[in-house]
């Protein structure tokens, strides 16, 4: 008894001479091999060819500076509290006298690390904070052998000096 | 026997080694190359502009690599099976015309190491040794896919070499000549080439020539997918190195026959017409004919990554019951040619 329609009888034909020789069949596939010869290529070369980034891509943070040189964060911790993975801690100082053009608010922070490990680079530091004085704009983080040495400090971090006035544009 | 005969002979003997194992080292380079861009990708281009010294970086690490001999492994056929692969690979091009004679002050320098008047008798003989080097390798490896590549590699080359003898065999018939040099003098000019003359024959002489070099798709003896990696399994180091030497050398000098049976050798169109100088010829010849010969080795690589492998009962079938016959129908039908044009066209 035939319970549905979809059944379908597969019937092996014996080959025709032009399948029995294979040539025919061959050239067909040297002729597609030879098309793949010529065709453009995909991949790019990495390390001397970089793919263009989007213009909103998060990379590695970096501590700004105001147009005076001097580093922008005031150790207010609102990063660190927004920070969903709890990577960011830092130790804030009082400014002395005599170090106003290294930084603009009264209080800094004086150890400022970042566990790359722990970021997930979701941009909310950038987005707390008060001050414009974190985004990440920088390159890919890149790999390392061992976990220490991918908590960034402030050697890592923060922006270095120009001379604004030779800033060309 | 003058010493300066043998001195010209030796020369050119170094020179064709010397050429023999630099096109068989960049033809694992094209090889890799040519795979590269028939699936879309670059090949190996690391080392050195377009990869260029990457088969030295590839001969040099199977230098530094382990030397394994097993341990139940029969000692001197493990050391002599890639022996005797790479040295018959080499020999056979002694009797190869690379080109016409070259004038030297007063002396006549022919481009051929050995005018051998059986020269084909000689090539086929030193081909067929050739498996001896696979066979006593994967036997003495003492391990089970060795010796199953082996005995592939044997009845494989045994059926095909039937099917090759019986194609040349018609070939003969036209050129009614055994050796090379005469056979090559011959298809002097275009439409004397052989391939005008023997079309079958060539398709059937093409065929074997794969299956005699093993490769893809009669690759059975080192078929990866069955037989981990067929009779070099066991080998390591500079002895797979040789076997895959080998494997190359031999495709260098099965192009480099091709060509000279059936594509005229160092001939090109128009060669007479020209008003140029013997000398010149010979250089563009030998140049032309290097030009075919690379020709020939990048359809065995574009063959090899386009065509599935052959079972193995698929391939005694092509064999035996297709290319034997068709050989053997090639020669009466060449004979019969051959009768009617002697009888009503001379």
């Amino acid at each position: 008894m035939q319970l549905t329609n979809r059944k379908k009888v597969i019937e092996q034909k014996p080959m025709t001479f032009a399948e029995r020789i294979y040539f025919p069949a061959i050239i067909k596939g040297l002729r597609i091999t030879l098309r793949h010869f010529f065709k453009k290529i995909p991949t790019i070369k990495y390390p001397e060819e970089i793919r263009p980034y989007s213009k909103n891509f998060r990379g590695q943070h970096s501590l700004k500076r105001d147009e005076e040189g001097r580093e922008r964060c005031t150790a207010c911790g609102l990063c660190a509290l927004s920070c969903p993975a709890e990577a960011i801690t830092m130790t804030a100082a009082e400014r002395k006298k005599g170090e106003e053009h290294l930084y603009r608010e009264e209080k800094y922070a004086s150890v400022y690390e970042i566990n790359m490990l722990r970021c997930i680079f979701c941009g909310l530091c950038e987005e707390a904070c008060p001050k414009e004085a974190i985004y990440l704009d920088g390159p890919h983080v890149t790999a390392d052998y061992l976990r220490k040495d991918f908590i960034y400090g402030k050697d890592k971090l923060v922006e270095p000096t120009f001379d604004i006035t030779k800033l060309k544009s | 026997m003058e010493w300066s005969f043998v001195i010209e002979k030796l020369i050119l003997v170094f020179i064709i080694f010397v050429v023999t194992l630099v096109i068989a080292m960049y033809s694992t380079l094209a090889e890799r190359k040519i795979a590269g861009f028939m699936q879309d990708r670059y090949g190996p281009d690391r080392a050195g502009i377009f990869g260029i010294l990457q088969p030295l970086c590839d001969g040099g690490k199977f230098f530094f690599k382990e030397e394994i001999i097993p341990a139940g492994a029969h000692k001197v056929l493990f050391i002599v099976g890639p022996t005797i692969a790479i040295i018959t690979a080499c020999i056979s091009s002694a009797v190869i015309p690379w080109g016409q004679e070259l004038q030297i002050g007063d002396r006549i320098i022919s481009l051929q190491v050995a005018d051998v008047n059986v020269g084909i008798l000689y090539m086929f003989g030193v081909i067929a040794l050739g498996v001896y080097g696979i066979m006593l390798g994967g036997w003495a490896s003492n391990n089970k896919f060795s010796l199953m590549g082996a005995i592939r590699a044997a009845s494989q080359s045994i059926s095909y070499e039937i099917a090759m003898g019986l194609s040349i065999i018609a070939l003969l018939m036209v050129t009614q000549s055994l050796s090379l040099k005469e056979i090559v003098a011959q298809q002097s000019g275009f439409v004397n080439w052989n391939i005008w003359a023997q079309p079958l024959g060539f398709i059937i002489f093409m065929v074997c020539a794969f299956a005699e070099c093993n490769r893809v798709p009669f690759d059975l003896p080192e078929c990866e997918t069955e037989l981990v990696g067929g009779y070099h399994t066991e080998y390591s180091s500079m002895k797979l190195g040789l076997y895959m030497f080998s494997e190359y050398i031999n495709m260098f000098v099965s192009s480099a026959l091709m060509a000279s049976l059936y594509f005229g050798g160092y001939n090109f169109p128009f060669m007479n017409d020209l008003g140029w100088s013997a000398n010149l010829i010979t250089i563009v010849g030998v140049i032309v004919f290097f030009v075919k010969i690379f020709l020939f080795i990048f359809f065995f690589m574009w063959v090899r990554w386009t065509l599935p492998r052959f079972r193995y009962d698929q391939l005694m079938n092509l064999g035996w019951k297709m290319l034997i016959p068709l050989a053997i129908a090639n020669i009466v039908l060449t004979g019969l040619f051959t009768l009617i044009k002697d009888t009503y066209f001379s």
